[in-house]
């Protein structure tokens, strides 16, 4: 066994005829903060879907950890421990901050006994409250977070369940300047001791806190490598000039 | 699509549990000290934690003591009726009011633990004789079905079992499959329509229309004494507590929490590590479970069960309860299913022919008006006194 | 064997019945995620009207039940039902409270028991094993499913009406008024339900619960059709029809009713969301 955490061979994903994936190969290693970009329609988050199990490939095979994962149920995944996110973040907005970092946390915990209160909080939902800095907001119900502390809340829930790999659907998607900053950092910490695939629109983002990048196109990898060599491949000069004007120049700069 | 996707509120939070007697978490008066433990409950939260204790303690003491002296019996049978309701809206509130699942199919689990109780009852007064509705309907050996429910233990460990295996099945079949909202709320219906049916088309089985009735002996107690009634009415008194404790402690509880969350994001609660389909099974079979038991007590306060009890239309008025009450609170349920206990009654001896009107424009103005029930006018009403105090 | 084919004819115009019902109501859930329980009531205003127009011949009958029941589904919509959107449950119970109203509305207006209507001339008789009544209410529902066709794909207003149900929000900023969408769609659903009840003055007698006895099963080909699907609602209804009538048939028909229920419950397992299914590609 090598030390490749997820290995994805050969994946495909048709809708109505419609190819959103065509043979992706793709493999992360464990420890990797990987990057993934392309234009819309690109068939990321398609690719986020087939991992989680929200999505069934119509062919190729997803092994995490040595075990395949098409065909395993949605939580059976998580229970495996791949943890995401999602591109518009859904917290439970009834629940406190930490009611909502706890629920995450006790995972699994037998169901019996849940129906004890709770006493207490877990070390992990400390930690977790700690790192994406909403210890202050603990108390309050997640209905009242911002957008930026939303996607926090998020992170922190999938960070409280210590995920072996951590999918991020566009963490910065409509976040203020600060915003990002501030989740660029909280990404860098989280790097720091998990496996992490990020799906990211934002070129500023990418440019700032990637290291290695896999760019898809129609639904197939079309190159992998360091921020540098993406940026001079001239097919992906292409593909960003060809299908997105504005903000093309940005992307390959 | 999210055509039929739950009416929960995403947007409209819900008010606190005004029934819930502590603060749930400790953490809401805290403040930055939170994360520290459950040891955070400062002044005001000591007083909001002993309001509801405080409260259900004076209810039970009203309930137990004050009710049996103040009522005559006539009256305190009633009373008795709307508490079996009580604890079938109690359900009611459990699955759809914190698990978002409108089940419009109750009093499908308040038939078969009525009829569980009535089958003993009826077995037990014919002493080893075919109960006098068989008779009538020509039948001249006991049914195989009938058999082993002349065993009053059998007989009472049926009316839970049944309405929860019942439930089971039904949930592990169609939330697995994430049939939900709309869909599961007319399946439910059509199960209580279906049972409706059979009921009353196995004549020699059920009774038919006129189900079981004429009851004489409960357990070696005169049913037509006053004595047995008042009995009866503190043991459904003592019942309806016991099972709110319970589903205080089960809202409170992280379960409670995980129900909250199935009801607002099941998708997400499915990346979280969780089986929705097992929270949602779980809980539509308590709620059920809850049903027959109200049902099998029902029987022998009111003297009755049958095919017209638990339809289709007992089982969405005990829902309209639950609504007109305030479905987000435990309390609000049970309060809704006594007072409309109590409306039905009075309007339909004082004015039968308005009461489909009433009771038609009721559910309208609730809807329309108030949708969080009279707990949340309760909950606003506290909320604006709270706070022009505060600003006094 | 006799019986056997005997209980097709039965079959089939119970199905058709039930399409007539279940178009208006997959098209309203379907396209507002409502869930109108005064649904069965529309039927039983179509059938009154009916029983009021006996004399001045059975086919203005039927354009008259369409509108009756058709307008009512409007006011509903235009008064309530359109406060309560993306609230299906809410819906419901309220819808419900509108039910029971329109039902004692009917027993003071009519009186509780039962009323006949008398089938005109011309629908007597049959051929063979086929009562005109029956072949009449089969040709009704096909009728009413190519003219609903039509409607959908050959008429600018149609096609509105499914861009709405395929994304709402997507045709209300390319221009698309909504709100008269949707009461469009309420008043032809409902007026189909009017339809349906002209067809059971045929076959049974006219009451204030006339609405109830059928509403049930109408929901349930919505859940097995598939939400605002109209060849789902077809194939399920007829499905039903013949499932039910067959049923009955065989077993009793106290068991006939359970009997669809398992099955449905079964169908569930494997098509869950119906026959047919919108597709799209959001997370629910």
């Amino acid at each position: 066994m090598s030390d490749n955490l997820l290995e994805i061979r050969g994946l495909q994903v048709a809708f109505d005829g419609f190819r959103a994936l065509d043979g992706v190969d793709l493999t992360v290693g464990a420890g990797e903060l990987r990057f993934l970009i392309g234009p819309n329609g690109a068939g990321k988050t398609t690719l986020i879907d087939v991992i989680t199990g929200l999505t069934r490939p119509t062919a190729g095979s997803v092994r995490f950890g040595g075990q395949e994962l098409v065909g395993r149920r949605e939580h059976q995944i998580v229970r495996l421990g791949v943890g995401r996110t999602f591109q518009t973040s859904v917290v439970f907005e009834e629940l406190t901050v930490l009611e909502n970092l706890d629920l995450a946390a006790s995972f699994r915990r037998p169901l019996w006994s849940l129906l004890r209160s709770r006493r207490g909080v877990p070390e992990t939902v400390d930690k977790a409250l700690e790192t994406t800095g909403l210890t202050a907001l603990a108390g309050s119900r997640a209905g009242v977070l911002s957008h930026g502390q939303r996607q926090w809340l998020e992170i922190g829930m999938l960070i409280a369940q210590e995920p072996r790999l951590l999918l991020l659907d566009e963490p910065v998607a409509g976040m203020a300047q600060d915003e990002r900053a501030r989740t660029g950092e909280l990404l860098t910490q989280v790097a720091r001791d998990h496996t992490v695939i990020v799906v990211e629109h934002d070129m500023e983002f990418l440019r700032r806190y990637a290291s290695q990048v896999t760019v898809l196109h129609e639904g197939r990898v079309l190159t992998e490598g360091s921020v540098e060599q993406v940026r001079a491949d001239p097919r992906v000069q292409e593909i960003y000039l060809g299908r997105a004007r504005e903000g093309a120049e940005d992307a390959v700069r | 699509m999210t055509a039929f996707q739950d009416s929960q509120p995403a947007i409209e939070a819900p008010p606190p549990d005004p029934a819930a007697p502590a603060p749930a978490e400790p953490s809401v008066t805290g403040g930055p000290s939170v994360t520290g433990g459950p040891s955070v409950t400062g002044g005001p939260g000591r007083r909001a934690r002993l309001a509801g204790p405080a409260a259900f303690a004076a209810v039970a003491v009203v309930m137990l003591v004050v009710m049996p002296l103040a009522l005559e019996p006539f009256r305190l049978g009633l009373l008795a009726k709307y508490l079996c309701y009580a604890i079938v809206a109690l359900g009611i509130g459990l699955a759809w009011g914190k698990g978002g699942m409108l089940t419009l199919g109750q009093g499908v689990f308040f038939g078969l633990g009525g009829y569980a109780m009535g089958m003993y009852l009826k077995l037990h007064d014919a002493g080893g004789d075919l109960p006098d509705f068989m008779v009538w309907s020509g039948v001249e050996k006991l049914p195989a079905l009938w058999g082993p429910f002349g065993n009053p233990a059998f007989a009472l460990a049926m009316v839970v079992v049944l309405p929860v295996v019942m439930a089971l099945l039904l949930g592990a079949l169609v939330f697995r499959q994430r049939v939900r909202g709309a869909y599961f709320a007319i399946l439910t219906q059509a199960l209580a329509a279906a049972l409706v049916i059979l009921l009353v088309g196995q004549q020699g089985l059920t009774g038919g229309t006129n189900g079981l009735t004429n009851f004489f002996d409960f357990f070696g107690q005169d049913l037509a004494a006053d004595s047995t009634q008042r009995g009866l009415y503190l043991v459904v008194a003592l019942v309806l507590g016991v099972l709110y404790l319970a589903a205080w402690q089960l809202v409170r509880s992280r379960f409670g929490r995980l129900l909250v969350a199935v009801r607002d994001g099941e998708d997400r609660v499915r990346f979280l590590g969780y089986d929705p389909a097992t929270v949602k099974t779980l809980t539509f079979a308590i709620s059920a479970g809850m049903a027959g038991i109200a049902g099998a007590l029902f029987v022998p306060v009111v003297g009755i069960i049958s095919p017209a009890l638990l339809g289709v239309v007992p089982s969405l008025e005990l829902v309209v309860a639950v609504a007109v009450g305030g479905r987000y609170a435990l309390a609000g349920a049970v309060l809704g299913a006594v007072v409309m206990g109590y409306a039905k009654t009075y309007f339909s001896e004082e004015l039968p022919e308005a009461w489909l009107y009433l009771q038609g424009a009721l559910f309208i103005l609730v809807m329309t008006l108030a949708p969080k029930g009279l707990a949340g006018v309760a909950a606003a009403l506290r909320h604006v006194r709270t706070s022009r105090r505060a600003a006094a | 064997m006799e019986g056997v084919l005997n209980q097709l004819p039965i079959g089939l115009s119970i199905g058709a019945v039930l399409l007539l019902i279940a178009l208006g109501l997959t098209f309203t859930f379907g396209q507002m995620g409502v869930i109108n329980m005064a649904h069965g009531e529309f039927i039983m205003a179509g059938a009154y009207t009916t029983y009021l127009l006996q004399g001045v011949g059975f086919l203005v009958a039927l354009p008259a039940a369409f509108v009756v029941a058709g307008l009512m589904g409007l006011v509903l919509e235009w008064v309530l039902i359109r406060r309560f959107y993306g609230r299906p449950l809410d819906t419901l119970l309220l819808t419900w409270g509108v039910s029971l109203i329109l039902q004692q509305l009917a027993r003071d207006l009519f009186g509780a028991p039962n009323v006949q209507v008398l089938s005109p001339e011309w629908l007597r008789g049959g051929i063979g094993i086929l009562p005109y009544n029956r072949l009449f209410i089969m040709a009704l529902a096909v009728l009413s499913v190519v003219a609903i066709w039509a409607y959908q794909h050959r008429t600018a207003q149609g096609r509105r009406m499914r861009a709405v149900m395929q994304n709402r929000r997507l045709a209300a900023t390319s221009g698309i008024n909504t709100g008269r969408v949707d009461r469009l769609t309420f008043f032809i659903g409902s007026g189909l339900a009017g339809v349906a009840g002209v067809a059971l003055t045929l076959i049974g007698p006219v009451g204030p619960a006339l609405g109830t006895y059928y509403i049930v099963d109408a929901f349930l080909v919505v859940v097995a059709g598939g939400l605002g699907r109209l060849r789902g609602a077809v194939l399920a209804a007829l499905g039903l029809g013949l499932l039910n009538s067959y049923a009955e048939f065989w077993t009793n028909a106290s068991l006939a009713k359970v009997m669809v229920f398992v099955v449905i419950i079964g169908f569930l397992q494997l098509r869950p969301q119906g026959l047919f299914v919108l597709r799209t590609r959001a997370l629910t």
